[in-house]
């Protein structure tokens, strides 16, 4: 049907003026007649100005009173209350960042295979591991933070660690790394395990070699994004992998993440001026991190 | 009779592509005009020009003229009054997910009717008009989706009414619907042509002899013939027209 | 062997899945297993209903927070609802592709700033500007309302914009075609049929709000008392939670585990009300 359509003569109509297009005086002259409407077409777009303001203001406001503050002092090897440097919070970022990861990775992509390659429609299991997920998508950081004191420092008396804030943060982001590999598996046509079993190789054979590979950009956002997550995470931390501004002697010990040291400099109120740099140093770390996560999802979605 | 509505000279271009080439045409008051001729064809791009549907298109362009009593309707007339004077009925029924008194009063209320005797009034008025007042009286209050399909496509048409349009453009208005609510659409539709002006956008050729006044057939954007529609079925003048109609092609 | 084998990883992956089940239920059990028995020592009426917080003289009523984290999560909806829900529609119905490409991304970035930058944000622009303008001390229901407004927006604008945007096309051709405005066509005909979606995204939205912690900290003021105004100060449950934990003990501790437990409790019936509505939203 849609074949007999011929493609467009280059005709002299065509350079004419189209006479469907509404100027802007068109558009003016018809909200006259209905100001209502005129009225909410100028709320939409104010709100919408809203929005972007408000993030455009906050990240230009800390930008330009925190950037004059960012030296050399700010990244001096060890933290004293004179020069308040990042470093040791970085490293412990960093370190607790990793530890995360390596706790909630494996555990979320096997979950994310069993109930995309393994688990049948209606099976009742799945349904309670959708509706927990989903709980502890819902959870506040500060419950999880609750949490990780009572059974990791308390009842496994880790104490104050870096490895008892590992744990809550990977129970936090364990959700997050379970739904983008999810969605990530599902977006594999069927058609590429078809054809890993019809070349006769086994399930297992089918999920390592063909399937995981096609989802990897997929659950890379994921993790990315749930690393997004943990550098700006402070209120399950505090309580968990305690406060103390240095480099952990082991995953034993306490260490301040960037994010609770930002929070310990602003509430302090004595280091403004250094507080300002640690928000620039800490919203560009996350900017970078989300703008990472999209652009990888992003490709994904072209390919 | 007299025109209600012309066309001259309009061309319609989806981008790059010519859609409609130097269409004219008159609608003539009280009656019914059909559209046929094979899936784009332009039969429904031309229809949707007549209320403008067509400027939601993103690269739409169209040039020429179009006229509803001697104004021209993309140049002198503001769209939603047009759309209020020309009312439409789509392909697929789409009532509003709302009560069916809400779907019929959707149209008066946003031209400005508030009054509740003044409403139930031309909701009643619009529901007889559409033959379905009877049916449907009981459950006013009751959710649209509910209806059945031919039920849904009849309040639309009520819906068009209540906004008292002078002519109704009617897309394949029975193609998603059974024979018998197709019967009962093409029934109204000949009911409602004492008041309306219709145009009527259809697949099928025995819809168009069945109902129509006159048909126009259209073949890649192009107007291949128009005429009194038991003429142009009986003896069509072009060859084109005759392979269509006796089901050569299409 | 290669039977034995994937016999053996399928129990693996099967293991795995449920971790999230055992994280949840470890969560409850803890948490009650803490908190309840603190509750039965102070008394449930008098622990939920009592008006003063003197942990010194072991009174620990919780109400002012029960309500302060009421006050800066509904001061968050009136700021934030509006703005979101018309900033979706704006996505959804207004943007041309252009702009959508700038503000589409702007919006999902609001979402991933750290709380303690927005609480530093709050801190030094939002709590002074309140002192400024209306006297006081700043640190208040205002600035919070203000600030978490701004921080539900990213969950108000995703979940709404993808509500509007799966109404189906023909309710807005249909209610143009009747000569209705773009306007009207769309808050009128598009919007109603995107309800439930949409206020799925304001309970989540609720959610969010009422167990943001260290943001409310920085701009709240914490008082332990009922506020008498909006320019007064609050103090959230989440709030009374960090703020004391430090150096609670015995009954105190207990009784802000309790706190927890009462936020914990909260956050389950927003969850289990989002769940509903969106799988009502769903079947329509």
């Amino acid at each position: 049907m849609e074949n007999i359509q011929q493609a467009a003569k280059p005709s002299a109509m065509m350079n004419e003026a189209p006479m469907n297009h509404l100027t802007l005086s068109d558009r003016l002259k018809s909200y006259k007649r209905t100001p209502g409407s005129f009225l909410v077409m100028l709320l939409v777009v104010l709100s919408a100005v809203a929005t972007i303001a408000a993030l455009v203001f906050l990240i230009l406001y800390i930008l330009v009173n925190g950037i004059p503050y960012i030296n050399a002092d700010l990244f001096s090897w060890t933290y004293t209350s004179e020069n308040c440097s990042v470093i040791p919070a970085a490293i412990n970022t960093v370190i607790m960042a990793g530890i995360s990861l390596l706790l909630a990775v494996p555990v979320g992509i096997g979950s994310a295979i069993y109930l995309v390659e393994y688990a049948k429609k209606g099976n009742k299991l799945v349904k309670v591991i959708r509706v927990t997920a989903e709980t502890l998508t819902g959870i506040p950081s500060i419950v999880y933070g609750l949490f990780g004191m009572l059974f990791f420092v308390t009842a496994l008396k880790w104490k104050f660690s870096i490895l008892a804030g590992a744990f809550t943060l990977a129970i936090m982001i364990l959700p997050v790394i379970l739904r983008t590999t999810e969605e990530a598996l599902l977006s594999v046509p069927d058609s590429y395990r078809e054809g890993s079993f019809g070349l006769g190789a086994g399930k297992l054979r089918t999920i390592f070699k063909i399937v995981l590979p096609a989802a990897v950009p997929g659950i890379l956002s994921g993790v990315i994004l749930a690393t997004g997550r943990i550098v700006g995470e402070t209120a399950a931390l505090i309580y968990t992998a305690g406060t103390v501004a240095k480099i952990p002697n082991s995953a034993f010990s306490s260490g301040r993440t960037l994010a609770v040291h930002m929070y310990l400099l602003a509430n302090e109120g004595l280091h403004v001026n250094q507080a300002y740099a640690t928000a620039v140093i800490l919203l560009i770390l996350v900017i970078g991190i989300n703008a990472l996560s999209s652009f990888i999802a992003k490709k994904i979605s072209k390919a | 009779m007299a025109n209600k509505m012309m066309i001259d000279d309009l061309n319609l271009y989806y981008g790059q592509f010519h859609a409609l080439k130097d269409i004219s045409l008159n609608i003539q008051e009280k009656e019914i005009t059909a559209f046929i001729g094979p899936s784009g064809c332009g039969k429904s791009t031309l229809l949707k020009s007549l209320n403008r549907m067509n400027d939601l298109v993103e690269g739409c362009k169209i040039t020429g003229q179009v006229t509803l009593d001697g104004t021209d309707i993309y140049r002198d007339l503001d769209v939603n009054l047009l759309r209020k004077r020309v009312g439409m009925v789509f392909q697929k029924p789409n009532p509003f997910p709302m009560s069916i008194y809400d779907n019929v009063a959707y149209g008066p209320r946003t031209h400005g009717i508030r009054s509740k005797a003044k409403l139930d009034q031309i909701v009643e008025e619009a529901l007889r008009g559409a033959a379905i007042w009877d049916e449907l009286k009981d459950r006013l209050k009751k959710s649209a989706l509910g209806l059945s399909g031919g039920q849904q496509q009849r309040l639309c048409i009520a819906r068009a009414l209540a906004v008292k349009p002078e002519v109704l453009l009617m897309d394949e208005p029975t193609s998603a619907l059974d024979p018998i609510s197709t019967i009962k659409i093409e029934e109204l539709a000949q009911e409602l042509k004492k008041d309306y002006t219709i145009v009527m956008v259809t697949h099928n050729m025995q819809q168009a002899t069945r109902i129509s006044d006159k048909t126009v057939f259209f073949l890649l954007g192009e107007i291949i013939e128009a005429g009194k529609t038991d003429e142009l079925f009986s003896m069509p003048k072009d060859k084109r027209t005759e392979d269509y109609i006796t089901g050569r092609f299409g | 062997m290669a039977k034995s084998k994937e016999k053996i990883m399928e129990i693996v992956f099967l293991l795995a899945a449920c971790v999230s089940i055992l994280a949840v239920a470890l969560i409850c059990v803890f948490l009650f297993a803490n908190g309840i028995p603190a509750m039965k020592k102070i008394g449930f009426a008098d622990f939920l209903l009592g008006t003063t917080w003197k942990p010194g003289n072991d009174i620990y009523g919780i109400f002012p927070m029960i309500l302060g984290s009421i006050y800066v999560t509904v001061g968050a909806i009136i700021i934030g609802v509006p703005i979101g829900l018309l900033t979706a529609v704006f996505l959804a119905w207004y943007c041309p592709e252009k702009i959508y490409k700038v503000v589409k991304p702007a919006v999902e970035l609001l979402a991933g700033i750290p709380s303690v930058v927005y609480g530093f944000f709050g801190m030094v622009m939002i709590v002074p500007a309140i002192r400024y303008n209306f006297g006081g001390t700043g640190s208040s229901i205002l600035a919070a309302s203000i600030l978490l407004g701004i921080m539900i927006l990213p969950t108000i604008i995703g979940v709404s914009e993808s509500a509007i945007r799966a109404v189906p096309g023909s309710y807005y051709e249909g209610s143009l075609a009747l000569g209705a405005t773009h306007e009207r066509s769309v808050f009128r005909a598009v919007l109603p049929a995107a309800k439930s979606g949409i206020f799925a995204g304001i309970i989540l939205g609720v959610g969010r709000a009422i167990g943001e912690t260290m943001a409310v900290i920085m701009v709240a003021g914490n008082q332990a008392r009922v506020p008498k105004g909006i320019l007064k100060g609050v103090r959230t449950l989440t709030a009374n939670i960090v703020m004391e934990m430090g150096y609670a003990e015995g009954l105190h501790r207990e009784a802000l585990i309790a706190t927890g437990v009462v936020l914990f409790v909260f956050i389950l019936i927003i969850n289990l009300a989002f769940s509903i509505i969106k799988m009502r939203s769903e079947k329509e």
